[in-house]
């Protein structure tokens, strides 16, 4: 396989510039003397987070299970709210503007609505990322199907195609570049709206750790959470082009759909 | 005497939106012959597309009828395989899928399907490219494959609108002779709709003239020279005459 050289090739610029970021840091925190409570250095955040690794995978695990939860849902919701949009003008109208108002409601107070109203389980958090990740979701497959060429659309009813064959034989497949697009748009928030949700009150998740962490001026062990979190992120996002790989393998052929990373 | 398989009769249609009425076809009637290719030519805007989509069933007019074998078929798609100007092939489907489509939503078993249209692959010329997505394609082939759709599904009456409108000159020329020998050896009825005058000779057994808005028949020639006709036909004398006189059918405002 030469996938993988190539790919580590095309990492090179972001790992060089990361490593320069990281070394600037470290020397600017060690010459000022500046509080590692304040400040902490990479070296420490490395050391530190290596030493409590146990107890960050402890809290990793359930913050993943409620980014899958709830991106899950989303995905769910967004497509069938897509299909309904698409079906009907009517439901276009009706839904699209309160979609919209949606993504305008301030998360930060209708997290803490959410666990007063359905506690501190799995399921306000999985609303939480459900919330913030549908819409480009449902944007995403919406687009995607207005491409939907009129000239496609006669050709099938030419061929006495019905509206169910029209759209699954041309409008579906014909979304899915558009559609992962929005999924691609939707993960990057995925990760950050599990841990907003357990900072707000939750029993374990990276979301809670950090807050924890804080309260005890341990900023290493926060910053070590951080990158667990940027980490989940970039794997989710790398994984969304191997999906769109299987799903639609004649868009890899026609065009390089390798991550940008 | 052959009969006339495809009778299209006082079609008229307009557009209106809130201010404005546009009268697009005044009236149009002409009939097509088994196994006869009749081309439609008309200057740009004179609603070729429209009377084709009348044809076809995929839109209603406002008066007239078309019928085929005596049968009237206003709105119904049924008796026409269509062929749009793009090939509109789907990326997402290889070759012989695409070309399947119209027999699957038929509803007929896809493998009966794939060895209906792969029988035909090679007689198009796309042998070896069954498995292939579109984009690999050329130009050309992407429209032998287009009309390959369109025949496989053995519906009586082939519609063409500009079949080769977006090839380059020399592929569009080749394709036309293609089309030509094709189209006698099958033994198809076909109505073109184009607006290559040599291209409509070039093919046709009738050409039939259209004028401007509000469209009505301008004229109608019958090509007086045996098919299938090869491309050195262009430089017969009855090729160029018929050529000159559609162009002064198409342009009577100012002759040459």
């Amino acid at each position: 396989m030469s996938l993988l050289p190539s790919s580590i090739i095309r990492s090179l610029p972001a790992l060089a510039l990361g490593l320069v970021v990281v070394l600037v840091w470290e020397v600017c925190v060690t010459v000022s003397g500046i509080r590692p409570q304040l400040l902490p250095p990479p070296s420490l955040i490395v050391a530190q987070g290596w030493a409590f690794r146990e107890l960050i995978w402890l809290n990793t695990v359930p913050t993943l299970i409620e980014t899958a939860a709830g991106f899950t849902l989303a995905i769910v919701t967004a497509t069938v709210a897509a299909m309904i949009i698409d079906f009907s003008a009517t439901a276009r109208r009706a839904l699209y503007p309160l979609m919209v108002a949606s993504q305008a409601l301030p998360i930060v107070a209708i997290a803490p609505l959410l666990v007063l109203w359905f506690g501190f389980g799995l399921l306000p958090k999985a609303l939480v990322v459900a919330l913030v990740t549908f819409f480009p979701i449902t944007v995403g497959w919406v687009d995607g199907f207005a491409t939907t060429e009129l000239a496609a659309a006669n050709l099938l009813r030419s061929m006495g195609a019905s509206r169910w064959q029209l759209f699954w034989m041309v409008r579906v497949p014909g979304a899915l570049p558009s559609f992962f697009s929005g999924l691609r748009i939707a993960i990057s928030y995925a990760v950050v709206g599990a841990v907003f949700a357990e900072y707000v009150g939750a029993k374990n998740g990276l979301g809670i750790f950090m807050q924890l962490q804080q309260n005890s001026f341990r900023t290493d062990l926060v910053m070590a959470a951080v990158a667990m979190t940027a980490l989940i992120s970039i794997v989710l996002f790398i994984a969304t082009y191997a999906l769109e790989n299987l799903m639609a393998p004649w868009q890899a052929e026609a065009k390089d759909a390798s991550p940008p990373l | 005497m052959r009969s006339p398989q495809l009778d299209v009769r006082g079609i008229h249609k307009k557009f209106s939106d809130r201010d404005h009425t546009i009268e697009v076809i005044r009236d149009i009637s002409f009939q097509v012959k088994t196994g006869e290719f009749l081309s439609v030519i008309g200057p740009s805007g004179c609603g070729k597309s429209t009377l084709f989509n009348i044809i076809a069933g995929l839109e209603p007019a406002d008066a007239g009828d078309v019928s085929v074998n005596g049968q009237q078929v206003n709105g119904h798609t049924e008796s026409f395989a269509y062929m749009p100007q793009q090939d509109l092939l789907f990326p997402w489907r290889s070759v012989l899928a695409n070309t399947t489509l119209g027999l699957e939503i038929q509803g007929v078993p896809l493998p009966e399907a794939r060895q209906r249209a792969g029988a035909l692959f090679e007689h198009f010329g796309l042998a070896g490219f069954e498995n292939r997505y579109p984009h690999t394609l050329s130009g050309g082939m992407r429209q032998r494959a287009a009309l390959l759709r369109t025949v496989v599904q053995q519906r009586p009456i082939l519609l063409l609108d500009e079949p080769f409108g977006a090839l380059d000159a020399l592929t569009r020329m080749q394709m036309q002779e293609w089309l030509a020998s094709m189209s006698t050896d099958d033994g198809w009825t076909v109505l073109l709709v184009t607006h290559d005058i040599r291209e409509a000779v070039m093919l046709s057994d009738r050409i039939v003239v259209l004028t401007q808005r509000p469209t009505v028949i301008a004229a109608t020639f019958p090509v007086p020279l045996p098919r299938p006709r090869r491309l050195e036909v262009i430089a017969d004398p009855v090729f160029v005459q018929l050529e000159m006189s559609v162009l002064r059918a198409l342009q009577p405002a100012n002759p040459l």
